[in-house]
């Protein structure tokens, strides 16, 4: 989604108003219930919440300069910056050792990354497709990308060949690089 | 509890993906200087030399051969990247920034500076910066060649070319060469050679 993003996609920017603030907070918790004990952390009402409308139909959201999430439609997806300072509060996969490499250079995944030993899919009923997903790695603390699922976590078990997860977001893209002013 | 994230000063990820950055070598150079109790759990005790690929991350599922290969394939990129960064290295050393002043009117002058796209300076930034520094006007344009330089308001130039070195001193650039034309000395004259 950002392997080509740039300053130049970039239309518009404007702060929000504390309505605004308000309601994207509550969405954020109703999205991701576990955000709920830390939204005000990450969100401090005195924060200024910008929105920053780009090419592609992309929002991008930052709280004092940070950007924390963002959206494309009306979902509205975490930043790996976010994940990191609260990582508990998402769907989330886990890719084996050798895949990190691949995922760094915002490949797709494929499925034997995601079902291999050092690898970790949810127990069933797991996720359904196209829901958005945290992208571990084996014997790593921190995420490394974040991804929608091309096929339901049960179904990568089963069929376990092809693309498993289409890329996002991740370590090293240009929305990872990009720096507000 | 929001918890606090490092993130590497040379290749910006976790440090636990440094290995992944094709900078690890300066990389592990940066954590052990910033931050040592990190780095002693990464890397772990009995490796602590800066030299080593892998130390405790190599644990992992995938077997020894492909561990082996990923070893590889990361030593490859690392070498890579370290070719890459030489030849920018080189790139920034052989060429030069250009200051120059020039009349405005017979009082007043400005200070163009060029030459600086390949040095990763932001230059919208830089251009604040002097603006507020010598409380005068100052923006980026494209001279004559389209290329971007910053022009200040101003007789400035021994101000602005101080403040240059300093940047690239702190860059660990300061063997870059900084020249300085005045084309608002006067005019000798007759001009050389006529
Ligand atoms: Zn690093």
């Amino acid at each position: 989604m950002f392997r080509k993003f740039a300053k130049e996609d970039v239309h518009s920017r404007s702060n929000v108003k504390s309505s605004v603030q308000r309601s994207l907070k509550s969405k954020l918790v109703s999205q991701y219930p576990k955000l709920e004990d830390v939204i005000d952390e990450l969100i401090p009402k005195k924060s200024q919440v910008e929105l920053i409308k780009c090419e592609d139909k992309i929002q991008l959201y930052s709280v004092d300069g940070e950007i924390l999430f963002f959206q494309k439609f009306a979902e509205l997806i975490p930043t790996l910056k976010l994940v990191h300072k609260f990582p508990d509060a998402y769907p989330t996969v886990q890719v084996d050792r050798g895949a990190i490499k691949f995922v760094l250079s915002g490949a797709n995944i494929m499925c034997p990354g995601l079902t291999s030993p050092g690898a970790s899919l949810p127990e069933a009923p797991g996720y359904e497709k196209d829901s958005v997903v945290v992208i571990n790695a084996e014997n790593k603390e921190s995420a490394l990308a974040i991804g929608k699922l091309m096929m339901s976590t049960e179904e990568i078990k089963s069929i376990n060949k092809g693309h498993g997860v289409e890329m996002i977001h991740h370590l090293s893209d240009p929305l990872w690089h990009f720096n507000l002013d | 509890m929001l918890r606090e994230v490092v993130y590497c000063g040379v290749c910006s990820f976790p440090p636990e993906y440094c290995e992944f950055s094709g900078k690890l070598k300066r990389c592990k150079i940066w954590l052990q200087e910033n931050h040592a109790e990190l780095f002693e759990k990464l890397y772990s005790g009995e490796d602590a030399e800066v030299e080593g690929v892998t130390g405790k991350l190599a644990e992992s599922s995938i077997g020894e051969k492909r561990e082996e290969k990923l070893e590889k394939d990361l030593l490859k990129m690392q070498a890579k990247e370290e070719n890459r960064e030489q030849r920018e290295l080189a790139k920034k050393l052989s060429s030069k920034i250009i200051i120059k002043r020039e009349a405005r009117t017979k009082r007043k002058s400005v200070v163009a500076i060029s030459g600086l796209e390949v040095f990763e300076i932001d230059m919208k930034k830089l251009a604040k910066t002097f603006a507020s520094k010598f409380a005068t006007g100052c923006s980026v344009s494209k001279n004559a060649e389209k290329k971007e330089e910053i022009v200040i308001q101003g007789d400035v130039m021994g101000e602005v070319e101080n403040y240059l070195h300093s940047i690239l001193a702190e860059k660990g650039l300061k063997d870059v060469k900084v020249e300085v034309v005045d084309g608002a000395a006067k005019k000798k004259k007759k001009p050389e050679g006529a």
